[in-house]
């Protein structure tokens, strides 16, 4: 069992590995187009320029630049921006991440409970209506744009019905920090929360169903049925715990890539100042080192979610143990 | 077959844009501030003046319900969103289709290669693809197309305008290479130790005859039902990276870029930015429809997995 654990962390570094070398090479090689003058933005002086030559150590081989790199960004923290003269990438990183975390885990939160209700309801409806009507949510859940879904709720929340009665408690767009104030913050990320969590819904109970219908097919089901045990005991405790392994291992690779992907949009769109919505501010303006930044650390964080999930679940299943 | 006939609808739609953009006698791609368009009679400026004082600028019109003639209004720079919605339908599902081919062209190849002949390709195939499947693909688009976006792309050759419709394609087409060379490259391990294949390398076949003749046809069920699946998920990843403003560059159209023109003006003329929302869930619900339809007949064990964006 140590050992698989120690191969899983060591497959992690070697990803991680992997990862930065790729961004690297992303940002600093692609063919054709003077790096110096990507990094530095649009109509950089040729003072900057060469600052920015100078910085990245552009004279020296290309494992030195790598090494340079990667020192700015994790070990000494001092990557600075270019189109913002003198500006700290890394502490204004680190300072969105609670915004991200916060948004992030109340969507697992709604997504995990929604779809294990909406996935067991359906499983035992199985080929009725409410099962059918079910799945057709979920589907028209995942295939919407999550940050037109954010648009549509802010044109309901904040404009069309922001006066009545059920509306009228949605706080005008932006993010509350916990520490200040935990009920603003709670009221100010209720609406993203839906948003971000309704497509996973949609995917999750549809893969639940799925598992909990064929563990239905199972012997150890049909002796359940043989020992006389009630139809809703068979479901909740016989068939829907086996089917939650494939949901966990699911959970763990979407939760890295929420924070990666969707997330990045819900904060656009509700402008809260998130990870993702500095990368997108970072978009605007063409200012590299910042999206470098972003995304080396939220790759690096999907690595390693994906990684302690993934050591959980050989903590928790023998039979990965030994594998 | 229903979901697939909506569309196809939507795409006979889409191509019919140029037709929709002569008949209605607009150009969307360009600014028009100053147009002027009769509605029941009456003329109404396509950008109207502020009505209170206060107001600053232009407010563009809203939906006239009328077919060539502003139908769902105009956008900020008074541009009929009608055309501008054709033509990018047209951008998204020309750029989701190609990238849909190079997705299954090249992860095709690789899966082969690595799964059949195994050895080091394999390795550096495989390692190559754990890497770039660990990658959260927003990212690595992200990462790719800012850097593209900037300066566009000189290779030798070759050179690719910033705003050329060619970078949203290649840069969609690389990031989902892992989803499909992987389960490619488990199926072609497993036919390569089946009795068939031994039989026929028993019989003298060369690799090449054995990978086109027994090995491709077998392979070639995940890859069609692959199609929809890419398809859906390549349009979700493109309007994403087009409202992000790196995906279609401006004033070319895509249904992201119209919804993030349609952003600023999401309470007064709700439309600009509701249409193209509405158009993509028809055709990706369309398309995922389609494709739960076909895997059900194609592939009943579920080999294939609805992928994740």
């Amino acid at each position: 069992m140590v050992f698989a654990i120690l191969q899983r962390l060591a497959q992690m570094v070697f990803v991680m590995v992997g990862i930065s070398m790729l961004v690297f090479l992303i940002f600093f090689a692609t063919p054709g187009v003077d790096p110096a003058a990507r990094i530095a933005g649009r109509n950089a002086s040729p003072e900057v320029l060469e600052a920015v030559r100078i910085s990245f150590g552009f004279d020296q081989p290309f494992y030195i630049q790598y090494l340079t790199m990667m020192q700015k960004i994790f070990v000494t923290g001092d990557l600075t921006s270019f189109v913002n003269r003198g500006w700290k990438v890394v502490p204004a990183v680190l300072d969105t991440i609670p915004v991200t975390l916060s948004l992030v885990f109340g969507a697992a939160v709604l997504w995990v409970v929604f779809s294990v209700i909406i996935g067991v309801v359906a499983a035992a409806c199985r080929d009725r209506w409410p099962d059918k009507l079910l799945m057709i949510l979920g589907l028209i859940g995942i295939s919407m744009p999550v940050y037109w879904l954010g648009e549509v709720m802010n044109l309901l929340t904040q404009s069309r019905f922001k006066d009545t009665w059920f509306l009228g408690w949605v706080p005008p767009l932006g993010y509350v920090p916990f520490s200040e104030s935990p009920k603003g913050w709670f009221l100010a990320l209720v609406i993203p929360w839906i948003t971000l969590s309704i497509l996973y819904i949609g995917l999750y109970a549809r893969v639940l169903r799925a598992s909990i219908t064929e563990a239905l097919q199972e012997d150890y089901i049909r002796t359940a049925r043989a020992k006389g045990l009630s139809e809703t005991r068979i479901l909740l405790v016989h068939a829907l715990r086996t089917s939650l392994i494939a949901f966990v291992t699911l959970f763990g690779l979407d939760f890295g890539a929420l924070v990666g992907g969707s997330a990045l949009l819900t904060e656009v769109v509700f402008g809260l100042q998130g990870v993702g919505k500095l990368t997108y501010d970072a978009l605007q303006n063409l200012d590299l080192p910042v999206i470098m930044t972003t995304v080396l650390y939220a790759s690096f964080f999907v690595v390693m979610a994906n990684a302690v999930v993934d050591v959980v679940y050989i903590l928790l299943d023998p039979r990965v143990r030994s594998a | 077959m229903a979901a697939l006939s909506v569309f196809v609808l939507i795409l006979v739609c889409c191509a019919l844009a140029p037709v929709y953009a002569s008949w209605a006698g607009v150009d969307p791609f360009r600014s028009t501030l100053d147009a002027v368009i009769i509605v029941n009679g009456v003329e109404q400026p396509v950008m109207e003046l502020p009505k209170t004082g206060l107001a600053l600028g232009f407010s563009p019109i809203g939906p006239t319900w009328q077919p060539g003639n502003y139908f769902l209004g105009a956008d900020n720079q008074g541009r009929d969103v009608m055309a501008r919605l054709l033509y990018g339908g047209l951008n998204s599902i020309t750029i989701a289709g190609i990238a849909t081919i190079l997705t299954l062209a090249f992860a095709t190849l690789l899966g082969l290669v690595a799964g059949f002949y195994g050895g080091l390709a394999d390795t550096i195939i495989s390692r190559v693809l754990d890497v770039l499947w660990a990658f959260p693909v927003y990212l690595l688009a992200i990462s790719l197309s800012v850097v593209m976006i900037t300066q566009g792309i000189r290779l030798g050759p070759v050179e690719i305008d910033s705003g050329s419709l060619a970078l949203p394609i290649f840069i969609i087409g690389l990031i989902y290479i892992p989803y499909v060379a992987r389960p490619v490259r488990g199926q072609v391990m497993s036919l390569r130790q089946s009795d068939f294949v031994m039989a026929a390398i028993g019989l003298g076949a060369s690799p090449g005859r054995i990978l086109r003749k027994d090995i491709l046809p077998n392979v070639s069920t995940t890859l069609i039902v692959f199609v929809p699946i890419m398809l859906a998920l390549n349009m979700l990843t493109e309007s994403a990276l087009s409202f992000l403003s790196i995906g279609v560059q401006p004033p070319n159209a895509s249904w992201g870029t119209i919804i993030q023109d349609g952003q600023s003006l999401l309470y007064t003329r709700p439309w600009v930015a509701l249409a193209p929302g509405i158009m993509i869930v028809l055709s990706v619900l369309s398309l995922n429809v389609f494709g739960d339809g076909l895997r059900d007949a194609l592939d009943p064990k579920s080999r294939v997995k609805l992928g994740r964006g």
